[in-house]
């Protein structure tokens, strides 16, 4: 009855993909500074059809593929949405909606609901409108989010609400959670921005001190106890900067062990972030799923430990966290091969304290950030 | 526990079996219980009509071996652990 054991034996057999993000766009109407599309995402024209995204979940499904997130970009921007979480319900998936909320209207909902769809998670990017507009470059699209998750709420779907945190926003989080409980979430993911993509990019002016994550911690864990005491049932997930840690989180559950994801152009990847690595992976126009998943070098790259470097290599905790995240290693060093620097293990470690100082020092206001657009990323795509 | 209760999985929820992995399996919001065959077997029955009493019942029918009463610990035992992490309700 517990979470499958993640093994990392030395010659995996590796199991079924059991999660699958379907990345139906990289279009979007908002412009989140922490999103973690490929800085590059304009320079993907040719989205995959209605068709081919019902072959990539039949293909998934088949492997075993069970949880499915439809994400973005912003996946309501698709025409199709709905034709696409009813194929994916007929074929016994439990159907993610992962949105802004924008697109979103009471017709949409209901149609949605007649297709199948089981859980919409929205995002909010703060307690007040006016960091909200900032962060996101929409002076609207706060109230917008909220009219939708009173409508999602009463049309009965489960509701998860997500609020990515950061310097700018992190010190809300008392009004941050009482308004989740008011909009009535069954759960609150309260993640601290994975530095990815266009995060990455605003990485200095986006990280908060070590007192701002503190006294976020402490006020996450007085409401639950507030909650609690007042029998209301709504989760509360925390989640930390990885620049905070000392140890690298288990990224993914190991690389190729249970997730993949498809982005738009059908590239089939073992996280949303991978293809900012130096290597190169295979599409669901050129190879089915199947092959892709057991037998591809990308795939296959850095499951089990044969590649880990030193100290991973010899270190008891290798089997709980694979080495950490590959992208993140790449991101810092420059070498995909390496151990997490968040490790403190790690020899790059240095980076990483490097980074908490640079952000330190960042006095950058949240509109100074760059935003994440099509014009933004028209200079990486010619980089 | 009170044999009259009824229970019935937490809404939007969804119990079912996974022919990949050979057992049931209860989804949920971005996550996914892997159940072991007992717990599989006592969550597939509940259907929101049948109280603790009627569940035994069944599961006596299904499963001779076990003696009542230790059939009965068990299963009062696993329902209180379910509805402590939240994935069933009761009225």
């Amino acid at each position: 009855m517990s979470e499958q054991p993640l093994s990392s034996d030395l010659k995996p057999i590796p199991g079924a993909p059991l999660w699958l993000l379907a990345e139906l766009t990289y279009r979007c109407p908002l412009q989140c500074a922490y999103c973690s599309n490929p800085l590059d995402f304009a320079a993907q024209q040719e989205e995959l059809s209605t068709e081919e995204w019902f072959d990539v979940l039949r293909q998934a499904r088949a492997m075993g593929a069970v949880q499915l997130g439809f994400s973005g970009g912003e996946p309501l921007v698709r025409k199709d949405l709905e034709a696409l979480v009813a194929e994916a319900r007929r074929l016994g998936f439990y159907t993610n909606l992962i949105t802004s909320g924008l697109g979103l209207d009471e017709a949409r909902i209901g149609a949605l609901r007649e297709a199948g769809l089981d859980h919409i998670q929205i995002s909010l990017q703060a307690a007040d409108a006016e960091v909200a507009a900032a962060v996101a470059g929409s002076p609207k699209a706060h109230a917008k989010k909220l009219t939708m998750a009173r409508a999602v709420k009463a049309a009965g779907y489960p509701m998860v609400l997500n609020v990515v945190l950061h310097r700018h926003n992190i010190d809300q989080i008392d009004d941050i959670i009482a308004l989740c409980a008011e909009l009535g979430a069954d759960a609150v993911e309260l993640a601290n921005c994975q530095l990815y993509g266009w995060a990455q990019l605003n990485r200095a002016g986006l990280l908060p001190s070590r007192e701002q994550l503190e006294a976020a911690e402490a006020t996450t864990q007085r409401w639950r106890e507030r909650l609690a005491a007042k029998g209301q049932d709504m989760r509360l997930l925390f989640v930390i900067p990885d620049y905070y840690a000392t140890r690298p989180k288990a990224c993914m559950g190991g690389w190729g062990s249970i997730f993949m994801t498809v982005a738009p152009d059908g590239a089939v990847l073992p996280c949303h972030s991978a293809r900012i690595l130096p290597m190169s992976f295979p599409t669901v126009r050129e190879q089915p799923l199947q092959a892709i998943w057991y037998q591809s070098d990308a795939f296959n790259r850095y499951r089990g430990e044969d590649w880990m470097p030193s100290p991973c290599r010899d270190c008891d905790e290798r089997h709980k966290d694979f080495g950490g995240c590959r992208c993140q290693a790449y991101m810092l060093t420059g070498n995909a091969d390496a151990t997490d620097p968040v490790c403190d293990l790690s020899p790059d470690h240095h980076l990483i304290e490097a980074a908490r100082e640079e952000a330190a020092n960042d006095q950058r206001e949240v509109h100074e950030l760059t935003l994440r657009n099509v014009r933004e990323s028209r200079v990486f795509c010619r980089e | 526990m009170n044999s009259t209760r009824v229970y019935r999985l937490r809404p939007g929820w969804r119990l079912q079996w996974e022919e990949a992995q050979q057992r049931h399996v209860l989804l949920y919001p971005e996550g996914m219980v892997q159940l072991n065959e007992s717990a599989g077997a006592i969550l597939t029955l509940l259907d929101g009509e049948r109280d603790v009493t009627a569940l035994i019942d069944e599961l006596q029918r299904r499963f001779p071996q076990p003696p009542r009463e230790e059939m009965t610990a068990d299963v009062e035992e696993f329902l209180q652990d379910a509805a402590n992490q939240g994935w069933i309700r009761h009225e």
